[in-house]
Formats: structure tokens, C-alpha cells, sequence
């Protein structure tokens, strides 16, 4: 069909540099440039400084916490609260790690690989049923399309506990309590992705998709080929926010599952305290370093699309 | 093959709307997400407000259900244990938003200007917003420790006698989660506020910098009154995340001791999932709901008619 190639016409043309990045990038620079006098004036090198030794000050506050976990992790449990501080471990000692991804019966392992299976499926069900969603509140018109949206809207702060208890008895109804399905399915469909799939969409014009409308695109090929690459970075965004809430939900899983084969990774980790309260710490600390880790390393590659998204989410 | 799914429409000015979009496609495209959020928050919905007049624990099935009409809320009026755990709510939000929003804001106004590795401050501030609730409550658990803690050790090194012995203790357990809470969520009001910050226009500033205002009248003038969409929104977000907050509190305290940190949430969790009073939980759940609607209507009024975008 010869409308792909002039999809991508006006999309190439028009539409990236005018919406793909919701946090004003621009201003940043205009921004300083305008300041840069304020900085000539005599005095403000030394503001430069004593601001930049004052914030680093606050900012230990909340490095220091995860440089302390992160080296007790490495530490003999007598080690962790051993004064001085030190630092770095010595000896350096790996056995936690090991000890918490292989030993005992339910590891960290499969603390992992049922949170990915939850959160990865929940990725890519959110993104879909989102997308498509907030494409049609956004940008097609169809009776009811206000009322069903100002429901959504409606149900935005209505307390996560509430709605638990009627899920709880529906999943124990299905017979889906104790299994993964009961965090998955909530997972999939969520009225925040919708929320920001539609203004991302709101900010793209309509006139691209009338433009490919003419050229004869059905409705599927206007919404996948025009429009859902025009709103890539909140997609990316939404996935990042998606992973990182199922990934660290406690209440839904502490609720919702019984079996310790099915634990996902904030359920699991409260294993390293035990029934009387006593708690291994260089268990603890090895388990929780583990348990940032994914997330750490989806945060820092994707560090500039979560904060826009963020931003957009926060501001319109 | 993809756009097989959805034939374009044939009558095509009675199926048009304004858009120029077909008016089945809307109903199409909306549909699967539609269908989860009828089945996993309308309906949980309109059966958790249903279940808030009634009578019933799981154990005893469906066929347990008793209608009670309104004696669920007439028995919350009457529950001191249900007040307290209000009054606790309120202080945990009325402290810890205020405390998390102004350190969202110095760090924005901080990090908004020329500073030493920036970029890599604005990680550092973020990373306690994407850690689980139950790393960050061990992190703590083992630094607030009453007698080994890092926090009492440097506290007795400066000179505290007698430190807290932070969430152990009646008096400090709700404190010391406000903190722990606020430390978590600035980062997040950071970057909220930074990207407000950077959309501001500078010509005013330029203006108010031409008529001699000084950095604090710049703020007062110009900066603030400018945040107010944003300070209202990040007060509304941050109400409902207090008057939810629960990861924290199940892991760290319990409640306890005593009942020191029965917040709204933990009460209805503890009343729900523990004692398998679910008619009574729905219905606190519901007046939890009625109070932050209450709330976020007031915020967003006081918010109208101030602030330089209304």
C-alpha cells in the first residue's frame, strides 16, 4: 500500500521536535544564558561554591543510606554494626549473595523471576490497553467518550484498600487468590497509563491523523503508524513507571498470595526477618541490593524520559 | 495486515464524528482497557460501597452476606480506636506533605541554578523514590536501631544523652515514619518542581531584576505565586499517598508499638485482612475516601483565584 510511505511524511516532517519531549528542554539553556551576568558580579563565584558544598551536604542524606546497604551487604553480620563504620567491607564477604540466591528452599531467584513474570507482562498489557485507549479519548470522537473518560477520572483517588477487598473475594471466587493472576490482570489495565497516554496524545495535532485519513489509512494504521510513534519517550516513560510499581508493590502480593513459591521480591525480602523478630542483616542488605538492582539499571538508562514523563504526568 | 483489523468505515459522513474518526473505532480502541477497568475498579468499587453496608466476613461466604444498613458508619462515629487512627492520619499528611514538599522545593530552587554536578545530583535525590518500600524500611530498621544504629551512635557522639529510640518507641514511631516518608518523597517533589521551575518565562525575572528586586522578593513576587498549579497538584498527589501510605508502616512498625502508628490505611488493612471485618474496613475505606475528596476540593479552590496563570 502506498500510503506507508506517505504516512511517515508528514510524521518525519512536522512532529518530533514539537512534542516528543514534554519537559522543556529548551528553556534550560535560555534559561542560564539569561543568568549568565548574575554570575559575572563579584561575590556569586563564592555563592557557586558554598551552594554546590551545601547541597552535596543534604544529598549524602540520601546517598549514604544506599552506600551503607550496599557495603553491609558485603559484611559478616557482626560486621554491619561495627564501630567505626567501615566503609569498605574486609573481609569482603560474597557468601551473602550466595546464600541469598541459592540457599534455603525459595530463593531469591524465584522472588525474581515472579516479579518479572508480574511486571513484565504488566509492562507490555499496560502499554497496550493505554495506548489504545488514551489514543481514542484523545483523539477520536465518539458518543459517551466524555462521560466514560470523567468516570475514569473519578476513580482516581479512591483508596487502593478499598478496592483490595472486593478484588481479594473476586480473585478467591475465580480461584485465582494465591496466583500470580491476581497481580497481574489489575496490572494490565490502569487508569494512571491512560491518563498520561492521552495527553501526550492530546499534544500531537490532528492534523496528521486527518492528513494520513485522506490518504486512506484505516483507523489501526492511523493510530500505530502516525500517532504511537509520536509519543514515544511517554511510552517509554509509562513503561518505566509500570515496572517500577509493580516491581515494588508490597500491598497487592502480601494480600493476594499465600505460597511462598510465589512471593514476589518485597514479599520475599521480609523472609530475612524472622518470626522473632531477630533479623540477619547482611541477608537483609544483600537481598535489598539485589532488589535495586534492575530498577537502578532501567532508571539510569532511561533516566531522561522517566523524568519528562514525570514532569508531563505532574504539570498539565 | 494490521490495518485489516478495523475496516475503514464505508458511510462515511454519518459515521464521522468532528475528528474525522470513525465513531465504532472510538468504542474499539477503548474497549480492552474499558473491560479491565469495569472488572478491576468500577466494579470493586461499587461492590466495596456495597459491602460497606453490610455485615460480613469472608470465612462465611457469600451466602454470610448480612445488609446492615448504615451500622457499619454508625459504629465508626462511635470508634475511638477509628478516631485516633484519624487523628494520626492527619498528622502523618499534615507534617510530612508540608516537610516533603518544601524539601522537594530547596532542592529544585538549588538544582535549578549553576551547582557541582547536577545531574548527578538529581539521581541521588531520586534514587529512595524507585526502592521498594521494604528496602528502604531495612535500610532504616537497621540505622534507627535503638542502641547500634548509626543515627543513635552519631546522636551520642554530639552529645545526646538519651536518644529516641525512633520506631520502638510510643512517642516516636509515627515521627520517625513521617521522615522516613519525606526523605523518600522529596526527590520526586524535586523533580516535579524543577520542571516547573524551568518552564518559567524570564522576562519577568529580567523586569523584576531591572526594578532592584532582590533574590527573596524575586521568590515571593514571582516564583511562588508562579508554583501555585504545581505546589496544589503535588499537595493533592502527596495528601492521597500519606492517606494510603502503607508499605512503610506494615513493614517497619505495625502499628504498634501499641498503636502509635495506626494510620487510616493500616487500620483498614489490619480490620480487613487480619480480623476479617470487611463490611467494617469498606466502610472506613469510604469515609478515608469521602475525607481526601474533601481535601483535594479545598486545595484546588484555594488554588483558584491565586497564583499568576488564573
Amino acid at each position: 500500500m502506498s500510503g506507508a510511505s506517505m504516512d511517515s511524511g508528514p510524521v518525519t516532517v512536522t512532529g518530533p521536535r514539537a512534542v516528543a519531549s514534554p519537559v522543556p528542554a529548551r528553556p534550560v539553556p535560555v534559561n542560564r544564558s539569561r543568568r549568565a551576568p548574575q554570575s559575572r558580579r563579584p561575590g556569586s563565584r563564592v555563592g557557586y561554591v558554598v551552594k554546590s558544598v551545601l547541597l552535596w551536604a543534604f544529598a549524602m542524606l540520601f546517598l549514604l543510606p544506599f552506600v551503607w546497604m550496599l557495603s553491609s551487604s558485603l559484611k559478616r553480620n557482626l560486621d554491619v554494626f561495627a564501630i567505626p563504620v567501615r566503609w569498605i567491607p574486609s573481609p569482603v564477604e560474597w557468601k551473602n549473595y550466595v546464600e541469598v540466591w541459592t540457599g534455603g528452599a525459595v530463593t531469591m531467584a524465584v522472588f525474581f523471576a515472579n516479579s518479572l513474570t508480574v511486571s513484565l507482562i504488566g509492562v507490555v498489557g499496560d502499554l497496550t490497553t493505554s495506548a489504545m485507549a488514551g489514543y481514542a479519548f484523545a483523539r477520536l470522537t465518539f458518543r459517551g467518550r466524555d462521560k466514560v473518560f470523567l468516570l475514569y477520572v473519578a476513580t482516581a483517588i479512591v483508596p487502593m484498600q478499598l478496592l483490595l477487598i472486593p478484588r481479594f473475594m473476586f480473585f478467591q471466587q475465580l480461584g485465582l487468590y494465591n496466583t500470580l493472576w491476581a497481580l497481574i490482570l489489575p496490572g494490565i489495565f490502569t487508569v494512571f497509563g491512560t491518563f498520561l497516554v492521552r495527553q501526550a496524545f492530546l499534544a500531537v495535532p490532528a492534523e496528521l491523523g486527518e492528513a494520513a485519513r485522506i490518504d486512506g489509512a484505516g483507523e489501526w494504521r492511523v493510530f500505530s503508524r502516525v500517532y504511537l510513534p509520536q509519543i514515544r519517550p511517554t511510552l517509554a516513560a509509562l513503561a518505566i513507571i509500570s515496572f517500577v510499581g509493580s516491581w515494588n508493590d508490597y500491598e497487592g502480593p502480601l494480600i493476594m498470595l499465600s505460597d511462598q513459591n510465589l512471593y514476589t521480591v518485597p514479599l520475599g525480602l521480609t523472609r530475612f526477618v524472622d518470626a522473632d523478630g531477630g533479623l540477619s542483616a547482611g541477608l537483609a542488605m544483600a537481598g535489598s541490593v539485589s532488589s535495586v538492582i534492575p530498577i537502578l539499571i532501567i532508571f539510569l538508562v532511561f533516566q531522561r524520559q522517566f523524568v519528562a514523563a514525570l514532569a508531563t504526568s505532574g504539570l498539565k | 495486515m494490521s490495518a485489516a483489523v478495523l475496516p475503514a468505515p464505508i458511510g462515511r459522513r454519518r459515521r464521522r464524528g468532528p475528528g474525522g474518526a470513525s465513531v465504532t473505532a472510538g468504542w474499539l480502541f477503548i474497549l480492552p482497557n474499558l473491560l479491565g477497568f469495569l472488572a478491576f475498579t468500577l466494579v470493586p468499587l461499587v461492590s466495596g460501597i456495597g459491602i460497606s453496608f453490610t455485615d460480613w466476613n469472608v470465612i462465611s461466604g457469600l451466602s454470610g452476606i448480612r445488609f446492615v444498613g448504615l451500622d457499619n458508619f454508625a459504629g465508626l462515629v462511635k470508634d475511638a480506636e477509628f478516631w485516633q487512627a484519624v487523628g494520626r492520619t492527619g498528622l502523618y499528611a499534615g507534617v510530612g506533605v508540608p516537610l516533603t514538599m518544601m524539601g522537594g522545593l530547596i532542592i529544585a530552587l538549588c538544582l535549578n541554578g549553576p551547582v557541582f554536578g547536577r545531574s548527578a545530583l538529581r539521581v541521588i535525590f531520586f534514587i529512595p523514590h524507585i526502592v521498594s518500600s521494604i528496602a528502604i524500611g531495612f535500610v532504616w530498621l537497621l540505622l534507627l536501631h535503638p542502641s547500634s544504629g548509626l543515627v543513635n551512635l552519631a546522636l551520642k557522639e554530639i552529645g545526646a544523652a538519651q536518644p529516641p529510640t525512633w520506631l520502638v518507641s510510643q512517642d516516636w514511631s509515627l515521627a520517625s515514619l513521617i521522615l522516613i516518608t519525606s526523605w523518600a518523597g522529596m526527590g520526586f517533589h524535586a523533580v516535579i518542581y524543577l520542571s516547573a521551575l524551568q518552564a518559567l518565562p524570564t522576562d519577568l525575572y529580567e523586569a523584576a531584576e531591572l526594578d532592584g528586586a532582590g533574590p527573596w522578593h524575586r521568590f515571593t513576587a514571582i516564583t511562588w505565586p508562579s508554583l501555585m498549579p504545581t505546589t496544589t497538584f503535588l499537595a493533592i498527589m502527596s495528601m492521597i499517598g500519606h492517606s494510603q501510605g502503607f508499605g512503610l508502616i506494615a513493614f517497619l512498625t505495625q502499628g504498634g508499638p501499641g498503636d502509635s502508628s495506626t494510620t487510616l490505611s493500616y487500620l483498614m488493612y489490619q480490620n480487613g485482612f487480619q480480623y476479617y471485618r470487611f463490611g467494617y474496613a469498606a466502610a472506613m475505606g469510604i469515609m478515608s475516601f469521602l475525607g481526601v475528596l474533601l481535601l483535594s476540593a479545598f486545595f484546588w479552590r484555594f488554588q483558584r483565584g491565586r497564583g499568576l496563570y488564573s
